[in-house]
């Protein structure tokens, strides 16, 4: 078991005839992941890597069975694209692609939650993986070893450092979800926990969070109520200073919000044990796991 | 991307709201000038990208061309939080009755842009907020909807304003059609006066672009001010890196930027103070990081560099040819600590063999390292 995609999950990938598209389809069938489509508007008709490419999502939802749908789209039209696959009834919308205007996120997140049976994820993400069944992402999925925790980051390289280190250990990964840097994002920690939480192979949680926004203090919150699981922290960014943009556009301390102190206090109510290095995190996974 | 008072105010006034006749003066004699043309009290405003200008006596008042042309003096070249002033806008002055707040803001929690008001204007409105929390009413707006004129009516209600109904909640409605007309991440009016006739005027304005939705405005892009920037910051743009000068003296270069943000958080841990933020991103090629190598070095703050990589489509192999490149150039003349990890470690570690370049295997014992080359801890 796992969540959200596993060794059944069929995957259409939006932008599949792009450079970024092309690379990361080709990377992802070697994981395994069973691409079984692509689409690029005006480039129906032809075949990539093996796959039929469609002009639209509804075209491929016609002749395959759409699980999930990965977005390598460029920016301006990535917003889209992600509203064209929920439209067509894909329940899970995978969104890649980096600096995607932040209105255009506004409207398509609003309008994509007011939809029931379709979830996003993204934007400015490093996509999800289950280890050795399905990687819909661009994570090297060569550190991913198949396991128990469950992963959950804001960022991409941390993502892929932790679960290297916790694969490492034997402990491995169940699912892992990068949910991406930027302010508007389809999907946050809170909405993954409880996932998490009736998934049986995932022992443990670790959140990658950072500073920024208040999606950590969320996810406390609902750990603290629900959470049946051990929960591991870990904040990226506690020696960044206010107001400064450190490369996510979502990592930024505005005023009193968004800061470390705020973060690790909501950590410490919900009796979140917090990292202060990545190898530390393997040690409080042992701490909970054994 | 930060807009000026004068750029803020010149595109609310396009959308329809009204703002005080003002012009731009580079010297006093111009600002004299453009005082004798208004005839009148004027406001000399000090036109840099940072807030407390009137604490830092950046914002006076004139009452005849030549007191505009004496204090115009005194504000250019004044250097207000690091910036220097080298321009001024000379505004009509208002006869104020009341000072409002209002400002739009790109919310998380709700997902939304919300609207901010208060009848408490004039003054920092984040101590008002953590002061006084109801005196700041917040109104998450419907993307698909916009802010509707009954919706404005009934908030300057809520936030008890008095004056102009009408004007008012059309000012609103205005600010949020240029929020979104020009993809903002923030527009604030403060204040929003009333003046002694009863007219509404915005008397400041903040403006804060979306930097991923500046394609779409071709005609705003030149507002940018490189001379307001850093200079390192500039070139590293140009290089296409995301680069943000810090107060210490470890350069940091990293893949990724959470991996980055990690590497100064281990840093600060180990006692030393990193000097920059540098990410070069996904799938750097050799190029990518000598051209990183470059740009940190020219930061004179500099004493060693740091070097964070955790190869996933980024190859070890390709940072180090970049590393390589930098050394025989003779570029390095300050010690670099390098923790490579991931794609092609073993390739990287191979090249890098015999040259003056300190490996470690772990994040924590490359920043221990490169703090004690750089003079230790403080």
């Amino acid at each position: 078991m796992s969540i959200l995609v596993n060794k059944d999950t069929q995957v259409i990938v939006q932008g599949i005839t792009g450079r970024e598209g092309a690379f990361h389809t080709e990377a992802m069938m070697k994981a395994g992941t069973k691409v079984v489509a692509g689409v690029t508007p005006g480039k129906g008709g032809q075949t990539m890597l093996g796959v039929p490419v469609y002009d639209t999502v509804k075209e491929a939802t016609k002749h395959h069975r759409v699980d999930a749908s990965i977005i390598f789209v460029p920016a301006p039209a990535a917003a889209d694209a992600a509203l064209e696959a929920a439209h067509a009834g894909v329940p899970l919308v995978v969104l890649i692609t980096e600096g995607i205007p932040t209105l255009d996120m506004v409207k398509a997140v609003a309008e994509i939650k007011a939809m029931q049976n379709v979830r996003l994820i993204g934007g400015n993400c490093p996509g999800l993986i289950t280890p050795e069944e399905c990687k819909l992402g661009i994570m090297p999925a060569s550190v991913f070893k198949k396991g128990r925790v469950g992963l959950i980051s804001r960022s991409g390289t941390v993502t892929y450092e932790t679960a290297k280190a916790l694969s490492d250990a034997g402990y491995g990964i169940s699912t892992c979800i990068g949910i991406g840097g930027d302010p508007i994002i389809g999907t946050t920690f809170k909405d993954l926990l409880p996932l998490f939480n009736e998934d049986p192979e995932t022992h443990a949680v670790v959140l990658c969070g950072e500073i920024g926004g208040s999606d950590e203090e969320d996810a406390a919150a609902y750990v603290k109520e629900h959470m049946k699981k051990p929960v591991v922290g870990f904040i990226g960014g506690r020696s960044a200073p206010k107001g400064k943009k450190m490369g996510h556009a979502g990592a930024i301390i505005m005023g009193s919000v968004g800061t470390p102190e705020s973060k690790l206090a909501a950590f410490a109510e919900a009796n979140i044990p917090v990292a202060d290095t990545i190898d530390d995190i393997v040690e409080l996974v042992r701490a909970k796991l054994g | 991307m930060n807009l000026h008072e004068y750029q803020a105010k010149e595109i609310l006034a396009k959308y329809g709201i009204p703002v005080p006749p003002g012009k731009i003066a580079f010297t006093a004699d111009e600002a004299k000038q453009i005082a004798s043309e208004y005839g009148d009290l004027v406001v000399i405003k000090a036109q840099v990208h940072t807030g407390g200008r009137g604490k830092a006596g950046g914002v006076k008042l004139a009452r005849t061309p030549e007191e505009a042309r004496e204090k115009a003096a005194q504000i250019l070249g004044l250097n207000i939080n690091g910036f220097i002033t080298k321009k001024v806008l000379v505004a009509k002055g208002l006869h104020i009755a009341k000072e409002y707040y209002a400002g739009m803001i790109l919310d998380r929690v709700s997902q939304r842009v919300v609207l901010m008001l208060s009848k408490e204007g004039g003054v920092d409105i984040e101590e008002v907020a953590a002061a006084r929390p109801h005196a700041l009413i917040k109104y998450p707006i419907d993307p698909h909807k916009g802010l509707r004129p009954f919706e404005a009516r009934e908030l300057v209600k809520r936030a008890g304003m008095e004056g102009n109904l009408n004007k008012l909640a059309d000012v609103l409605v205005k600010l949020y059609q240029a929020y979104v007309g020009i993809d903002a991440s923030t527009a604030e009016i403060n204040p929003l006066v009333i003046t002694d006739s009863g007219e509404v005027v915005a008397a400041d304005a903040k403006i804060v672009l979306d930097d991923n939705a500046l394609y779409r405005h071709p005609d705003l892009t030149p507002l940018r001010e490189f001379e307001a920037e850093h200079p390192l910051e500039v070139e590293a743009s140009n290089y296409g890196f995301s680069y943000v000068k810090l107060d210490g003296n470890i350069g940091v270069i990293g893949n990724g930027a959470g991996l980055v943000m990690y590497t100064l958080d281990l840093v600060q841990r180990c006692g030393g103070k990193a000097a920059n933020f540098l990410d070069i991103g996904g799938g750097a090629k050799a190029d990518i990081v000598y051209n990183a190598l470059k740009v940190v070095l020219k930061d004179p703050d500099v004493k060693g560099v740091f070097i964070n990589i955790f190869g996933g489509i980024t190859r070890a192999d390709e940072v180090a040819k970049g590393v390589i490149r930098a050394l025989d150039e003779g570029l390095l003349t300050k010690p670099v600590a390098m923790r490579v990890a991931g794609t092609a470690e073993e390739e990287a570690k191979a090249l890098l063999k015999g040259r003056p370049v300190y490996m470690y295997p772990t994040s924590v014992e490359a920043a221990k390292a490169i703090i004690s080359m750089t003079g230790g801890t403080k």
